[in-house]
């Protein structure tokens, strides 16, 4: 996909596409998906004390709106259909975070039933270790992200149609 | 302790159904023949008052015969007295008849036992997968299913 022809890379096209990872990277709107006691953890984060809404984070309630999904929890077979169809309704750009150990590789569930990773089926751009983490984990892990969105290349140019969004 | 009184009537009634009583700390297990666990449970509901089954499940005696068990928990809401029915199926033939004409409420637990147990239930009114996904082969609650799946490589252990 890189390939493909961009903007380019001047004083411009930089500044627009640093505009442009600056809003996205500073209202990323999770998806309000939770799956175990890691989502315990997500909640906590998101309520007063730590207080995810100063970074502009907003839990939606709709794939539509949302910018990341924050896979919580154990990932059982079952559920995993579920996830796929919430992600593929999320537009772009979409983010992954892998929360915990059992998203990152299913955990000490070394089961028949549970998905060995969510990287498996969905592109996963943070991986959180804890079980569960801690507010402080997952807000380390949205820094991160962040980090990771504002590196991003070409993200103005793929937005009027040239070329594809560079994520290093 | 003295014999449960629900041994004794059930004895008399169904004197060749009773294959054993066990009785341990004030828990009474009965079992019976799988062919008359219908007859069974009527009597048990209608005449002897054990009016809620409280759960039911199936167990995995593996390399013993019969293979697996069918356990019935009862209770008698009005006296609150508890009963334990244990019917065994043999591994070739492993189907019982449904008792959820007796009990409703044995409707979701005999669906249970099957998508875990494989433990088929004549005429069950609704013989569906409940935990597992619809498309699922095999009965992973059984003693010789893999636990990390038919597709996958068996855990040899940290250090191998």
């Amino acid at each position: 996909m890189g390939v493909e022809k961009t903007l380019g890379n001047n004083v411009l096209t930089t500044s627009l596409d640093k505009l442009v990872n600056w809003s996205r990277s500073r209202s990323l709107w999770p998806m309000t998906f939770g799956l175990a006691c890691c989502a315990i953890e997500m909640m906590a984060a998101g309520a007063a004390r730590f207080d995810l809404d100063r970074f502009g984070i907003l839990f939606r309630a709709s794939p539509r709106q949302s910018d990341v999904i924050i896979i919580a929890g154990t990932v059982t077979q079952k559920m995993l259909p579920v996830i796929q169809t919430v992600y593929e309704q999320m537009p772009e750009p979409k983010y992954v975070i892998a929360m915990g150990a059992c998203a990152c590789s299913g955990g000490i569930f070394d089961t028949y039933s549970t998905v060995q990773g969510i990287d498996q089926y969905l592109p996963v751009d943070v991986y959180i270790p804890g079980c569960p983490p801690r507010p402080e984990g997952l807000i380390y892990g949205i820094n991160k992200l962040q980090e990771k969105i504002m590196a991003e290349r070409n993200s103005f140019g793929s937005v009027i149609g040239f070329g594809e969004r560079i994520s290093s | 302790m003295s014999e449960h009184a629900a041994v004794g009537k059930l004895k008399q009634k169904f004197s060749d159904v009773v294959l054993d009583v066990v009785e341990f700390r004030g828990e009474t297990t009965i079992t019976v023949k799988k062919e008359q666990i219908v007859a069974v449970s009527t009597f048990l509901k209608e005449e002897l008052g054990y009016n809620f089954l409280c759960d039911l499940c199936g167990v995995d005696y593996l390399g013993q015969s019969p293979r697996f068990m069918v356990v019935y928990n009862l209770y008698n809401i009005a006296l609150k007295d508890r009963l334990r029915i244990k019917v065994p199926v043999e591994e070739k033939d492993a189907a019982v008849d449904t008792v959820s004409g007796v009990w409703s409420t044995a409707n979701w637990p005999e669906r249970e036992c099957w998508d875990l147990m494989g433990i088929t239930f004549n005429n069950h009114p609704d013989l569906r997968r409940i935990l597992m996904p619809a498309d699922w082969v095999g009965h992973p609650l059984r003693k010789d299913y893999p636990l990390q799946g038919p597709d996958r490589e068996p855990y040899q252990g940290r250090l191998q």
